[in-house]
């Protein structure tokens, strides 16, 4: 699966954990809690989403490593390799 | 269309979930709403089958106007109106005359469906305090309200005419006096004068097919509103006073990311679930804390139904229940979670999650802050608020070390509950969260009657 | 009334409860005696005076001729006199022969004295149905003496009550009618070894609960609390008061029940039509009208004189399946 692929998951789970969120205008590299107002609960479900949608499990530890969205691609490419 | 709040005169169907010739039991959710603040899911009153829809999805139209028939089970074949009472559909008048006369009356019991009906008669005109009759009433006829619901519907600032009921001949009680209030978009607002829909909805209601929805703006000032009377009138009737402890929880999140660790993704239970649980279970000792007061006097919720403080992105929150929060599991009480805040962000909400709740727990830990001093919601007597957990400086025998700690302030209505039991509530929430093991197998104590009752 | 467990009590029937009370009343007071048809050497038609001839003698247990008018005015004699009489009468079908004594004597006498006549006679009498007695023996007239100024009624419908009423009415220095119905004689239970007097004054709130009132007494007192069980079945929790005494109505009582489930179901097994379930509602109407949520319901006997055939009688009076049915249509209508 390429960057972009990814990338577009990435984008796809955060559209429906955040339904209201224009998802075209997000920043890649700012932490989406403070940019979106997502709480733990939607990072839980950022979670779920990305492991529905590509079977990588993200432990809680790592959580710090999916809350922007390049940080999330970097982190399916690494655990997809 | 029922009235899902004191201020809505139409609604718009969104979505049908059953079709002609579905069975439907009541309470089934039948339809989704909008309601100009928020979709809603339309509970049905009755069970039965139905037999037509009469607004069509995407259709907009005034409040009582019927939205399809249901055929009595009883007497299938026979449509009869879903909401026999109705505002719209005059009460059906007995077209046979009660036997009379007879020596023996056989029936050993009469059920007040049946009592009133000899002398139904002749109705009494609609007294000058209802206001004018409403848009589907009925001339000459009156929808009948319990002397309870138009006493709660004076206090509550509700509008009669635009609830329906769903009492004996679709007389309207204290529970569709409540649902009606639930359904504005927050938690019950007292002084919200029936009056104060924005002008410029007016026009809105001379031509309700060609009316939008209304605009996002429009739906958060409504909620702002909300918000903004049952917080003053909160502020203003009741007080509070604040107790706060901080909490070693320390061993509670490492035995949680153990847990969560050995789990798969889906089924990981997030701190707040914790210290829901722990809210829950604690309040079994503190039934004071867990309850209404209402009429001068505190009324003891029947169960521990927490209402969760839901932030919504954008602005403004709702506080629905989560049921017997105290009696579900851990993993339970999480999906819950999970399912509540899910369908709060999307404004699917039941009318019953916001009228339910005994007591509130509000977290706020996500955003940052240590302490939070809430606001209690009227009528409840009780919110507990949780900051963030984080590691801070405890002294642990002599020495200071860093442990994961959460700060938990209650605020509790001073008339119904006095410090001495807010401590109470506050040491046993300590010791509860110190045992995590024991609150993740928790899910109902037997024992909790007698605690009660030695109290 | 009197905390009781297994490991203080013993178990007991509701007869022998009400002849522990009379053996208890006439070893503590000279003054009081039992007098009526049959409770001397044949122990009383129901067998409650059994053996208390034996032990206290003819002068204490005194049998009496077939006349109720007869023996009643004897007792307000003897009351009138400074006697403390325990007057039995069968069934209350039969009281009514004795009303002129107890309506026109008994209940006036006081008032008619300008105070000066005192009647502190005790007149117990089993009343109801369910025993396939039939219609002469098995009617439920104690609303129409609760109408009845001067005249205390009280109807213990729990083994405390039947061991502890009779003192506390022998206490009162005017008339008090204890009723005590039939189906109730035979009930065993555990009495707490120290039972002694109640209060006959207030009512009693016997299951607490939030959804809807059952207000009964006596014979119906059991089988409302079966109903108030199947309702729990459903999730309706109901409140169960006993009103215990009659006249007075512990009105406060009532009113505060319902002011905290907002419905009613006044359950009596005598008629419908101007009957006590009609008193009580009319003053839920007068006193918490406001608080009600839906209409005062009553559920009392079929308007037949009792019948004799079981299924026919048992279709005839409030039965807990039936209660527990208006009390459900009461709270969750066409549920």
């Amino acid at each position: 699966m390429s960057d972009e692929t990814l990338e577009s998951t990435v984008l796809r789970v955060l559209g429906e954990v955040a339904p209201e969120v224009d998802t075209a205008n997000v920043d890649p590299v700012e932490d989406l809690r403070d940019q979106l107002d997502l709480d733990s609960m939607d990072i839980l479900n950022m979670a779920i989403g990305l492991f529905e949608a590509t079977g990588v499990e993200v432990p809680e530890s790592d959580y710090p490593r999916i809350v922007t969205i390049s940080g999330a691609v970097d982190y399916l490419a690494e655990r997809m390799a | 269309m029922p009235s899902l709040g004191a201020d809505m005169d139409a609604g718009r169907v969104v979505a049908w979930h059953v079709g002609v010739g579905d069975h439907v039991t009541r309470g089934q959710v039948v339809a989704d709403v909008d309601t100009d603040k928020s979709v809603i899911e339309v509970e049905v009153f009755a069970t039965g089958t139905v037999t037509e829809l009469l607004v069509g999805e995407g259709e907009r139209v005034p409040v009582g106007t019927p939205l399809a028939l249901i055929a009595d089970d009883a007497d299938a074949g026979t449509a009869a109106p879903s909401r026999p009472g109705a505002p719209s559909i005059s009460a059906p008048d007995e077209g046979v005359a009660p036997t009379r006369g007879a020596a023996a009356e056989p029936e050993t019991t009469t059920s007040p469906e049946s009592a009133p009906k000899p002398e139904s008669a002749p109705k009494p005109p609609p007294p000058a305090t209802l206001g004018g009759p409403s848009p589907g009433e009925t001339p000459g006829s009156r929808a009948p309200i319990s002397p309870l619901a138009r006493r709660k519907a004076a206090e509550l600032g509700v509008d009669l005419a635009a609830v329906t009921g769903t009492g004996h001949d679709g007389a309207v009680t204290a529970d569709d006096v409540a649902r009606a209030v639930s359904a504005r978009p927050s938690f019950p607002s007292v002084e919200a004068p029936a009056s104060r829909a924005p002008a410029s909805r007016a026009p809105a209601e001379a031509a309700p097919a060609t009316t939008q929805p209304l605009t996002g703006a429009e739906r958060q000032a409504a909620l702002r509103r909300a918000i903004a009377a049952a917080m003053a009138r909160s502020k203003r009737e009741i007080p509070h006073y604040y107790l706060t402890t901080e909490i070693d929880v320390a061993r509670a999140m490492s035995w949680l990311a153990g847990r969560n660790s050995g789990v798969p993704v889906t089924a990981r239970v997030l701190p707040v679930a914790l210290l829901l649980k722990a809210t829950a279970v604690a309040l079994r000792t503190t039934p004071d804390l867990n309850g209404f007061w209402e009429d001068d006097g505190f009324r003891p919720g029947s169960a521990i139904h927490l209402g969760v403080a839901i932030a919504l992105r954008g602005g403004g929150l709702v506080a629905p229940a989560i049921h017997d929060a105290d009696r579900l599991t851990l993993e339970e009480l999480m999906a819950a979670l999970r399912d509540l805040v899910g369908r709060a962000r999307a404004g699917r909400i039941r009318g019953a999650e916001m009228s339910d709740p005994t007591v509130t727990v509000t977290s706020l830990g996500d955003q940052g802050v240590d302490v939070v001093a809430p606001v209690i919601y009227p009528p409840q007597v009780a919110i507990v608020g949780f900051g963030r957990i984080r590691e801070r400086a405890w002294v642990d025998g002599g020495r200071v070390v860093p442990r994961s700690t959460v700060i938990a302030t209650l605020a509790a209505d001073h008339r119904a509950s006095d410090g001495h039991r807010g401590a109470i509530f506050l040491a046993e929430l300590d010791r509860l969260l110190q045992e995590p093991e024991a609150l993740g197998k928790e899910h109902e104590n037997p024992e909790w009657t007698t605690r009660e009752a030695e109290d | 009334m009197s905390a009781s467990s297994p490991e203080q009590g013993r178990t007991i029937t509701y007869r022998e409860a009400v002849r522990e009370a009379i053996r208890d009343a006439l070893t503590r007071d000279e003054l009081a005696f039992l007098m009526g048809e049959d409770v001397a050497s044949y122990g009383g038609c129901f067998g409650v005076s059994h053996g208390l001839f034996d032990e206290f003698g003819p002068e204490r247990v005194r049998d009496t001729p077939l006349s109720e008018s007869g023996y009643v005015g004897a007792g307000i004699g003897a009351a009138l006199g400074g006697m403390h009489p325990i007057v039995e009468i069968m069934t209350v079908n039969f009281a009514l022969l004795a009303l002129d004594q107890i309506v026109n004597n008994a209940a006036t006498l006081l008032h008619m004295s300008g105070g000066q006549l005192n009647v502190p006679i005790v007149i117990r009498m089993t009343t109801g149905a369910g025993r396939q007695l039939a219609a002469q023996h098995s009617h439920s007239f104690e609303g129409w003496f609760a109408h009845v100024p001067g005249l205390r009624i009280v109807t213990p419908g729990t083994l405390e009550d039947a061991r502890g009423m009779l003192w506390t009415a022998l206490q009162d220095p005017d008339p008090v009618l204890i009723f005590e119905h039939g189906g109730l004689y035979g009930v065993e239970g555990v009495l707490a070894d120290d039972a002694g007097p109640v209060d006959i004054d207030v009512a009693a709130v016997r299951r607490a609960g939030d959804d809807v009132s059952l207000i009964t007494y006596g014979g119906c007192l059991p089988r409302t609390l079966r109903a108030a069980e199947l309702l729990a079945e459903d999730g309706i929790s109901a409140e169960v008061l006993d009103l215990r005494s009659l006249r007075p109505l512990d009105t406060d009582a009532i009113l505060a029940s319902v002011a905290r489930t907002h419905r009613a179901v006044v359950i009596d097994e005598g008629w419908r039509s101007g009957g006590l379930p009609a008193e009580v509602s009319a003053r839920i109407m007068e006193g918490a009208f406001y608080e009600l949520d839906a209409p005062v319901a009553r559920v009392c006997a079929a308007e037949v004189p009792v019948p004799f055939a079981q299924h026919l009688e048992q279709a005839a009076i409030p039965r807990a399946d039936g209660i527990a049915r208006v009390a459900r249509e009461l709270v969750r209508p066409g549920g």
